[in-house]
């Protein structure tokens, strides 16, 4: 299935939820609101046309002009087509609903986005840190991150 | 009882550590905690000034495999710059990548016979790995962090002698696959201690990302090599092997370990058939003297030993990458763990530890 | 070897001093923890394998640090390994040694420059008797190094053994 297609039976559903689509670029994405991100997710795996049941990726990004942005790589093993959702967060409140219900995948790659960038995922059963340390400050892959000086008494920088 | 199997422990393949709730001998819970490999390539990426300067990190991720870590990076930023590589690099790559899967699943074969408790096919699978070991080391110098695939081509051409000598690397090794058979899969011991242990639905991978062979092993036929094909793998003629259920059930530990033996041998017939269709070329016509892609992102994703692996870059048309990540299998297939870990023994633990074949490097970036 | 190969001529007894007789045992047979890391673990996999083999070096791995007199730190040290990497050295009994293996271990490697949690060097952390670079290094870079090591407890004494410095702050 084309992703016009497939952007046009989500849209019928959540119309008001799309906020964008481009189907010419590379790797045709739909950007959505923050808030139905799981309602949309929900249908996707959900309806027949669809099938969207695996999640191949979920990268957070710091889009260097104030926001966040969380973007979600779906395909389906058995239909065999893929589309990319993106959504956008302000950097001083980023909360964005878990779709760790809809795929388990979600579960460590939202740790991720978390421990790296800062986006919260309200919904996540077990939001903590993954690759860094409990006790570390900041959220290193934003863009206006300062490498610290010291870590438990051990000098980070070279 | 909450017990650490702490970060250093010769079975956890690497820096791992696993809390486990016991109760007795039987586990009743399993959590993963990692980050100790965690070498920021994400950021690395981000501060590179060339995009074929990140080409070296990506081997690093998954150092067992590292030519199948350049392929989807080389792959991503060709398809964002639109070029096509000549068909001899496209061919090598294939020759490389398959020549990698093999060494990378001779080690999981080998480490996790010892898991099990079997010392002696951990020599003889590095036995057979150093032969393979010595035709990379001949064509671009290392032995095990290549920096060989470069965007738009190769940092150097095969060397000559390659063919001949990969020709007789495959006559050598299919009867070691023989002995290896007869050394460890149809072992009783080996088959009481992985058959029927750790079974992992489909449905189950499906919903929790677990890509490669542990997917296959547990009855999906799903290959990217096949599904969603890239580079020229749609030119070679073989087979997706598929777990069975002669010895033990589609799913358990036993499917997983015999699917790298059967795909070794896949394997061996591409390379066979690439060899012997590989045309002339120059390696580095196609090699951009200056890589500034125009703003835009792509995903690639790649079938590599461990499953899936994919590239997800954000470019903003400068020479440096925005945004880089990195899919790795062993990250989403580790997350499944404790899914097929609960109520089993500590030494099945191990077992099915050993059969979803991790690679930290991976698992942390 | 050295202390046996002139030896043996007119009756089966060596007169030597306790301290080549202790330091021979010694470097004959150093015990390694496996301490693999990242990349660097395998060459040493592949060096304890057939084809370089270290057992011909009396040397063996154990899995447990109180069991071992070597600690080959292979591969990159991050910050939230570094505490483990201090604790297991503490663990191990003395006369302990400790190699380098690696350029992530020497000095932070690769990721020298930008790396926000990998620590620049196992030698903030713990003493280091021997560096050996590459990356990874070869397997007989590696058989050098353990050598070089050999040359080193066959020159120390009871009298003084000399502690390595540490570089750096320590946990």
């Amino acid at each position: 299935m084309q992703a016009s297609e497939i952007h046009e039976i989500v849209g019928a559903q959540f119309g008001d939820a799309i906020l964008e689509f481009k189907g010419d670029a590379v790797d045709p994405f739909i950007v959505l609101t923050a808030q139905r991100i799981l309602d949309v997710a929900l249908f996707l795996r959900g309806d027949e046309r669809l099938q969207f049941g695996s999640l191949m990726c979920l990268s957070g990004a710091d889009y260097n002009d104030g926001t966040l942005g969380v973007v979600y790589h779906v395909d389906s093993m058995s239909l065999g087509h893929k589309i990319v959702l993106k959504v956008r967060v302000p950097k001083d409140n980023p909360h964005v609903p878990s779709v760790e219900s809809v795929w388990k995948t979600a579960n460590w790659h939202e740790r991720e986005a978390y421990d790296l960038i800062g986006v919260v995922f309200d919904g996540h059963p077990d939001l903590r840190r993954i690759l860094l340390p409990d006790d570390w400050e900041g959220h290193p892959l934003r863009k206006d991150y300062k490498v610290p000086e010291f870590y438990n008494g051990m000098k980070v920088p070279y | 009882m909450v017990i650490n199997m702490g970060p250093q422990h010769p079975s956890t393949h690497g820096v791992l550590r696993l809390a486990l709730t016991l109760n007795g001998e039987i586990v009743e819970d399993v959590v993963p905690h990692i980050g100790y490999l965690h070498r920021c390539f994400e950021k690395h990426c981000e501060a590179m000034t060339n995009y074929q300067q990140v080409v070296p990190y990506t081997d690093r991720m998954d150092y067992l495999t590292s030519m199948n870590n350049n392929f989807p990076w080389v792959l991503a930023i060709e398809k964002l710059l639109k070029i096509e590589v000549p068909e001899r690099v496209a061919y090598i790559r294939v020759i490389m990548a398959e020549l990698n899967r093999i060494a990378s699943h001779l080690v999981a074969i080998g480490t996790y016979g010892n898991d099990i408790g079997a010392t002696t096919p951990f020599l003889f699978c590095f036995r057979d790995r150093e032969k393979i070991l010595d035709l990379f080391e001949k064509t671009c110098g290392a032995r095990l962090l290549y920096n060989y695939m470069r965007v738009g081509g190769l940092s150097h051409d095969l060397h000559k002698g390659f063919a001949e000598e990969a020709r007789q690397f495959i006559k050598e090794f299919r009867p070691t696959i023989k002995e290896l058979n007869g050394l460890l899969s149809y072992n009783k011991i080996f088959i009481e201690r992985t058959a029927r242990v750790g079974i992992l639905p489909a449905d189950v991978a499906i919903n929790w990302g677990v890509t490669g062979p542990i997917l296959r092993a547990s009855g999906v036929k799903w290959d990217l090599r096949k599904n969603d094909t890239y580079s020229l793998y749609d030119r070679f003629q073989f087979d997706i092997p598929v777990g069975t259920d002669d010895v033990g059930v589609i799913g358990d530990c036993w499917n997983r370990y015999m699917l790298r033996m059967r795909e070794m041998e896949e394997s061996l017939k591409i390379i066979a058939q690439a060899l012997d269709t590989l045309p002339e070329g120059d390696v580095k016509a196609a090699i951009p003297k200056r890589i500034r892609p125009d703003p835009g992102e792509v995903y690639v994703r790649t079938e590599s030993p461990k499953g899936e692996l994919g590239f997800y870059v954000i470019s903003d048309g400068s020479a440096t990458p925005f945004r880089v990540k990195a899919r790795a299998p062993s990250f989403c297939n580790l997350g499944a763990l404790p899914e097929f870990s609960r109520g089993v023994m500590v030494a099945d633990l191990i077992a099915n530890l050993g059969s979803i074949d991790i690679v930290l490097g991976e698992v942390d970036r | 070897m050295g202390l046996l190969d002139k030896q043996f001529e007119h009756s089966n007894i060596i007169i030597t001093s306790v301290d080549s007789l202790l330091n021979w045992a010694r470097l004959s047979s150093l015990w390694p923890m496996s301490f693999g890391l990242a990349c660097c673990a395998i060459e040493m996999m592949a060096t304890a394998a057939s084809h370089y083999d270290l057992d011909r070096f009396g040397m063996f791995m154990r899995p447990s640090p109180r069991q071992s007199d070597l600690m080959l730190v292979a591969g990159t040290v991050t910050l939230k390994m570094a505490t483990r990497v201090k604790r297991l050295y503490d663990q191990m009994p003395e006369p302990r040694y400790v190699i380098s293996m690696g350029s992530c271990s020497n000095c932070g490697g690769p990721y020298w420059e930008h790396g926000y949690h990998v620590l620049k060097g196992v030698d903030r952390v713990i003493p280091v008797d021997v560096y050996i670079p590459g990356c990874p290094p070869r397997p007989e870079a590696l058989l050098e190094g353990i050598m070089k090591l050999q040359e080193k407890i066959r020159n120390e004494s009871l009298a003084q053994r000399p502690q390595p410095k540490l570089v750096g702050e320590l946990v």
